[in-house]
């Protein structure tokens, strides 16, 4: 049957879509007299566009030399890298504030259980293990006979911890030849910029790196990543915009082989988790990694610390795709509180292995859950 | 986007639609439900205490009390309230009396804003404006080069600084103005670099460029997954340089975008766009009154009016028309159909905008390249054929099946399914509810 489902769909869609044709029509005689639509050309010419792009060779040299200079200025006047805590201490004084209510409070009433579970939902750990975790410590409160709004407080950091239990948060070599790292997800999330900082961090300690651009579609992705190769002193493999991304992984693969380079990082085109087409192409560079037994070891999702319980979503999607190993939490130096991955990793059992918190290439942390715990209930 | 949200809406609606009346204990539950479907679409939490206290109000008062149909009451409260908290109507962008009209764009790294800018400029030069993108992110590495690649695509000009020219946000906005007035556009968008509210250095360089562009749209481009920080990214900007609105990206995705719910609520700034999918027309203006009916699963008819406009010609919809009301639709009709509403969107996007869908239809993913299939069981098919399909016997069909690479199986199925179809439309177009008789759909 499942082969027969899109006429069906297509008979009734066609249907109605004649009608609404015919609504629309009638419509747009009676108000066509009175205003002017804005009536945009919905289908593209993609024809003319490859033509345009092709032809359209900008001197990606002196652009790559004019932001060159002006990111390495901007690095200059960077501060010192921060450790997790201090990071993290905007986040804590928004939870602390949320909490002191609480703390303060002598006796716990269902008000104060709620302004609880509000504050972690405002943190974006989501409904179902905000309220899992209040009502888990709202138990044990209730055995130990715990009545203090601060004491509650020390059983929700056991809680969380709990939830965060230890994982292997080790980004795994491959035993022999050349160790493929993999970074997904979806568009603008910093998978480009998470990559330049393990290149250069990795590089530094002395591997060999290659950096597949396999985002073919965004433009300027390549060039963004060739600076940031240049910087790094890796070697960038690429193909032209709009190019097969499967071409580029296989010769990213090809030269990391004949090189003897010890680490490749594959950098995807942002995808949403919601495009079948995409999400096949993205099985499909698997594929064409996994020709090389066992070099893959990490499919790294890339999440944005401003990501809501999408977020969440996202992980069970890519994760179903191409078996996600860990989370890249990136931009967590802003307010957010990226407590979707307390809901990821309770949920899904995928841990976070990576923290990004700023621009420059030192800006990459690992993620330590006791820090992340504690950083929360500020200490 | 709000697909989950209106799914949420719809199995409480349901169960409520079996009850008489609504007791307090119906409205509180009605209100949880409602609560949690905000809270895991990420409305804020602020918002959603709000919102759920207006609904409560009106849903204890008088007027669903003497509704003779106590839920749709309720429906018709939630989605008035829905409409409220999105903004009542479709703001445009204020043009200057004095060009040129001023258009920046400021959000977080990865919001979307290069491509947004990109796409605005495409839409209002559709519209006969002349517009200038300006590239004021020197922050990213090759965002320059990402929005000169996108504005030879359209066919906008870019503004950026050349070698040699001083290499800061603010000097680029400055000299932006004789470019546009040497290039004679009348609407310039700036682009600006991605940055974090907290980042002060960065927040000031936004506050500069601002004094120096004086924009006469201040935008800020949020990220439809965004969650609960989205009010305070918000909140932030509107401080620093002055919001006069919100472009909405990414909402092709399946996150429910309580984004678009709480930012309006919070910060009081209408969103005016929202970017609906990978290539450079997916841009669209934003229409509260639709985003509500889509919330509650009552479709987007206008939208879909406005696609069909877009894609079938007045004699299309016309001829259309005829051959439904008389009956005539051959299997030939039907592949033009299909085509002409192939060129509307993905069909997946369509049907979500079909009101009345079911939700079992609305969630199943529609596989493009299926839809080929169909078009070869029709193409290998003789124009007799085509006409009047009672004519295709067993050896037809199996030289159908063979010429289209296909089974007889599907062929059958193609042909049972036209059948029911030309039913559909003929009893349509003499103005009868479709019963959707088409057999296996499941219908609630």
């Amino acid at each position: 049957m499942s082969n027969l489902l899109p006429v069906l769909i297509v008979a009734l869609v066609i249907a109605l879509v004649a009608a609404v044709a015919v609504i629309g029509y009638r419509i747009a005689l009676a108000r066509r007299s009175q205003s002017t639509l804005l009536a945009p050309a919905l289908l593209p010419n993609l024809a003319e566009e490859q033509v345009e792009d092709a032809d359209g060779g900008l001197d990606s040299k002196s652009v790559i030399e004019d932001v060159l200079e002006e990111a390495t200025k901007a690095e200059a006047t960077r501060p010192d890298p921060l450790r997790l805590r201090d990071r993290l201490g905007r986040t804590r004084a928004a939870f602390a504030g949320a909490l002191a209510g609480v703390s303060g409070r002598s006796s716990m009433d269902d008000d104060a259980w709620e302004s609880l579970e509000e504050a972690l939902i405002s943190a974006d750990v989501g409904v179902s293990t905000a309220t899992r975790l209040v009502e888990a410590v709202r138990a044990s409160a209730k055995t130990a006979k715990i009545k203090d709004g601060s004491e509650v407080e020390g059983l929700l950091r056991r809680e969380i911890a709990l939830l965060l239990s230890p994982a292997d948060r080790t980004l795994q070599m491959a035993v022999s030849g050349p160790t493929v790292w993999m970074f997904v997800g979806v568009n603008g999330v910093g998978k480009t910029t998470t990559i330049a900082k393990l290149a250069t961090r990795e590089g530094a300690a002395g591997r060999h790196v290659v950096l597949a651009a396999a985002d073919t579609f965004r433009a300027a992705a390549a060039e963004q990543l060739g600076i940031w190769a240049e910087r790094s002193g890796a070697t960038l493999v690429r193909g032209d915009e709009g190019a097969d991304p499967g071409s580029v992984v296989f010769n990213a693969m090809a030269s990391a082989n004949s090189r003897g380079a010890d680490l490749v990082l594959v950098d995807t085109a942002g995808r949403l988790h919601t495009k079948v087409n995409l999400m096949e192409e993205l099985k499909k560079l698997r594929r064409i990694v996994d020709k090389t037994p066992d070099a893959l070891t990490e499919v790294i999702l890339v999440l944005d610390a401003t990501t809501g319980q999408n977020g969440l979503t996202q992980a069970r999607e890519f994760a179903a795709a191409v078996e996600v190993t860990g989370v890249a939490l990136t931009k967590l130096d802003g307010t957010a509180k990226g407590g979707i991955v307390l809901a990821i990793q309770s949920e899904l059992g995928i841990p976070v292995k990576i923290v990004g918190v700023g621009e420059g290439p030192e800006d990459l942390i690992p993620f330590d859950p006791e820090e992340f715990a504690a950083a929360l209930f500020g200490e | 986007m709000f697909d989950s949200l209106s799914g949420r809406f719809d199995a409480i609606f349901t169960r409520m639609r079996g009850r008489g009346r609504l007791s307090d204990a119906d409205i509180d539950e009605i209100a949880r439900e409602i609560r949690l479907a905000l809270l895991e679409a990420d409305v804020n939490v602020r918002v959603v205490k709000d919102f759920i206290s207006r609904i409560k109000e009106r849903a204890t008062g008088a007027e669903v009390a003497k509704s003779l149909t106590p839920a749709q009451q309720v429906i018709k409260i939630v989605h008035e309230e829905l409409v409220a908290t999105l903004g009542s109507t479709t703001v445009k962008l204020t043009m200057n009396p004095k060009p040129p009209t001023v258009v920046m764009l400021s959000g977080l790294q990865g919001s979307g804003k290069t491509t947004a800018a990109a796409k605005l400029a495409r839409l209002l030069k559709s519209q006969g404006l002349q517009p200038l993108l300006v590239a004021a992110d020197l922050q990213r590495p090759a965002a320059v080069e990402q929005l000169r690649v996108l504005g030879k695509r359209i066919d906008v000009p870019v503004f950026y600084a050349k070698e040699g020219s001083p290499q800061n946000a603010v000097d680029v906005a400055l000299s932006a103005f004789d470019e546009a007035a040497r290039l004679g556009r009348n609407v310039m968008i700036v682009d600006t670099a991605g940055r974090l509210q907290i980042d002060e250095a960065l927040m000031d360089e936004l506050v500069a460029v601002r004094d120096i562009v004086k924009p006469t749209n201040s935008l800020l481009v949020v990220d439809a997954m965004t969650g609960q920080e989205a009010v305070n990214i918000a909140v932030a900007f509107d401080q620093a340089i002055g919001l006069d609105g919100v472009i909405l990206t990414k909402i092709d995705g399946d996150a429910r975008g309580g984004a678009a719910l709480s930012v309006k609520a919070v910060v009081g700034k209408p969103i005016i766009y929202v970017g609906t999918g990978e290539t450079l027309e997916d841009f669209e203006p934003f229409h509260p009154d639709r985003m509500a009916s889509r919330i509650l699963g009552m479709g987007d008819v206008l939208s879909l009016i406005e696609k069909a406009e877009a894609a079938f010609s007045a004699e299309d919809a016309q001829a259309a028309e005829e051959k439904m009301r008389s009956g005539q639709f051959t299997l030939d009709d039907f592949l033009d159909q299909m085509q002409q509403v192939r060129k509307m969107g993905p069909i997946g996007n369509i049907m979500k905008m079909l009101p009345g869908v079911p939700k079992e239809l609305k969630g199943a993913e529609v596989d493009e390249s299926q839809l080929g299939r169909v078009e070869a069981i029709i193409r290998s098919m003789t124009a007799q054929e085509r006409r009047d399909p009672s004519v295709i016997n067993g050896s037809r069909r199996s030289r159908i099946a063979k010429g289209s690479g296909t089974s007889t199986q599907e062929v059958n199925a193609l042909l049972k399914q036209f059948k029911t179809v030309q039913q559909m439309m003929k009893s349509m177009s003499q103005g009868k509810k479709p019963r959707l008789p088409i057999p296996g759909m499941p219908i609630r």
